[in-house]
């Protein structure tokens, strides 16, 4: 069992889940309420990490966080370090393909709170902002709360995108998915098979408490 | 204290209109689906935003388009009854009228909240949430709602099309009774010309967005034009009444300035001021007083004024006592009775003719200020 693949696993997860909030609280919200000319545009760029192989996906990142590209150059500048192979590319590839997993959701939540009841908060004298604090985020956490263990799982369990960017370098961007390949490769069955059960029981606990939250959510507003 | 709307825009609804609701009075906007009432309320809460509109209060301006003044709902003071009620489901009926007082210190909202539910016949609710709450009840915390923001202007729309017809004949009592209590300008948007005649003092009928009347409820409710776009079967005058005794055949006995008035058993104890509709289409109107009739209503009055339709109806106007009342006959019959300006006659009426729905709560005509 490779306890430091496990962190690494669930370090990635959580700053992804973390970066990612904000990002599906307002974009979401964003494509929710508001029609315009690249919306479809946008929202089918949004989606095409769902569909794209990940081999695909990782190449162009790969080559985006590599030296001669605009941002590693500038990432290199200002850190002293490459940011292909390293902990904050991981991220930085995590919070790209999890964004159709944050923002449909998140997108379906804002969208499930009535327009007549946005304006009731607006009558009630609720600036946009606490209008969004006091009754559009209550009522879209369901939504919420559903892409944040979505992205939150998916970074667990996702492969390809992290040996492209990420390689496989032990303590900084080998994933505990990773290692399970890795032992597999090296004939280790028993350390595979406990790895797997592993992230198969996190996987199955965290969906299972997304569930029971947003029953009772379900109850509680009939 | 008044509130002044003028407004034009090109789509989605064409519209074109004008007009002005004093403080403490209640103006209906009546129209047809479709016609653009909801808009205009959308309007004045600063939820649409005409091509051309001026909306001011009580000296402040929310909407200039001229000079380019549009303030949003939330900057603008004013208490909306939204259709469905736009309850706020996860917030408990007390939440829901504290949430709209955010110019009082927190610490006061919940007590405050809590009286004003009082008020709203909700005692012992307040920690419900809208879902466990009855139509009726949840109309009530939407009232109480909008009126804990101390709004300039009050705005109802269609507040009482989701609620049954005795919750709604309930809440026209209570709102009735408010208005004693309402110091702002009230607009109602309502299709229903019966709950506009018998609720608001003046009337606004739009038609395809088009302002087609404007003014004093009975004078509107006999003008042909507002008629024509209401629907001329809507026409009709109100009349006050008092409840003088509930007869043991299940008839209710009231007095009117003209003479007593027999109608199916009504709520109220002896004594109470009433409002009752009389649709013009259900008055018979006689020379002489008629014997032997199943009628049992024959007030006398005398003719104001005969309005002749495109078609083969008339309008009569009629005095009866201190009160206005509209028939409509047939041109034919007009002719034949001679009925002119200053003409006696009798206006008879089916006791069974006058629906419990038709009778609203009502004041002493002869208290100036009640």
């Amino acid at each position: 069992m490779d306890w430091t693949a496990l962190g690494l696993s669930l370090q990635l997860a959580g700053w992804t889940v973390i970066a990612l909030l904000p990002v599906a609280v307002f974009g979401g919200r964003f494509l929710a309420y508001r029609s315009f000319g690249a919306k479809g545009l946008i929202e089918t760029l949004v989606m095409l990490p769902l569909v794209l192989p990940p081999t695909v996906l990782g190449y162009y990142l790969l080559v985006a966080f590599g030296r001669n590209s605009p941002l590693g150059a500038f990432w290199q500048e200002m850190f002293g370090q490459p940011l292909a192979f390293s902990f904050p590319g991981l991220v930085l590839a995590s919070i790209i393909f999890n964004l159709p997993f944050a923002i449909q959701p998140a997108q379906r939540g804002f969208e499930a709170v009535p327009i007549a009841v946005r304006e009731a908060a607006q009558c009630c004298g609720m600036s946009p902002l606490r209008s969004l604090w006091q009754v559009e985020l209550p009522l879209a956490w369901p939504g919420l709360m559903t892409a944040m263990v979505l992205a939150f799982a998916h970074t667990l369990g996702e492969f390809g995108i992290v040996l492209m960017v990420g390689g496989s370098i032990p303590g900084r961007t080998r994933t505990i998915a990773i290692a399970i390949y890795d032992r597999v490769q090296a004939f280790d069955n028993s350390a595979a098979a406990t790895m797997s059960a592993v992230l198969v029981a996190i996987s199955l606990v965290t969906i299972a408490a997304t569930y029971w939250l947003s029953a009772r959510v379900g109850r509680r507003l009939g | 204290m008044a509130l002044e709307v003028t407004l034009q825009a090109a789509g989605p609804i064409p519209l074109d209109l004008a007009f002005r609701v004093e403080p403490g009075q209640l103006l209906a906007l009546v129209g047809h689906s479709g016609a653009g009432k909801t808009t205009v309320l959308r309007t004045v809460a600063g939820l649409w935003r005409p091509e051309n509109g001026r909306v001011a209060v009580a000296g402040s301006i929310w909407l200039d388009s001229a000079s380019g003044v549009n303030l949003p709902p939330h900057r603008r003071r004013v208490g909306v009854v939204f259709q469905d009620f736009a309850l706020f489901p996860h917030l408990t009926a007390a939440q829901n009228v504290a949430s709209a007082m955010l110019h009082m210190p927190k610490a006061e909202r919940r007590a405050e909240a809590e009286r004003m539910l009082g008020l709203a016949n909700l005692h012992g609710l307040a920690d419900r949430l809208p879902a466990q709450l009855s139509g009726g009840q949840q109309q009530r915390v939407a009232l109480a709602r909008a009126l804990a923001r101390c709004p300039d202007v009050l705005l109802l729309d269609e507040p009482f099309s989701a609620v049954d017809r005795a919750t709604r004949e309930r809440l026209h009592a209570e709102i009735i009774g408010l208005r004693a209590h309402l110091a702002m300008p009230v607009i109602l948007v309502t299709h229903d010309v019966n709950e506009a005649q018998l609720l608001a003092d003046r009337l606004v009928v739009i038609e395809k967005g088009r302002m087609v009347a404007e003014g004093v409820t009975g004078r509107v409710m006999s003008d042909p034009v507002a008629l024509r776009a209401l629907g001329l079967r809507e026409a009709g005058a109100t009349i006050a009444a008092r409840i003088v005794a509930h007869e043991a055949d299940g008839l209710t006995r009231l007095e009117t300035s003209a003479g007593p008035l027999l109608l199916p058993r009504l709520d109220g104890v002896p004594g109470t001021w009433v409002r009752v509709r009389i649709m013009a289409h259900e008055v018979i109107l006689a020379r002489q007083a008629p014997q032997g009739l199943s009628a049992l209503n024959i007030l006398p009055g005398t003719v104001i004024e005969v309005k002749p339709g495109d078609g083969p109806g008339a309008f009569v106007q009629l005095r009866l006592g201190r009160d206005t009342i509209l028939a409509r006959v047939t041109r034919r019959s007009a002719q034949a009775l001679g009925l002119a300006p200053g003409v006696d006659c009798f206006a008879i009426l089916k006791s069974m003719a006058v629906a419990c729905d038709q009778v609203g709560a009502g004041t002493d005509p002869a208290d100036p200020d009640p």
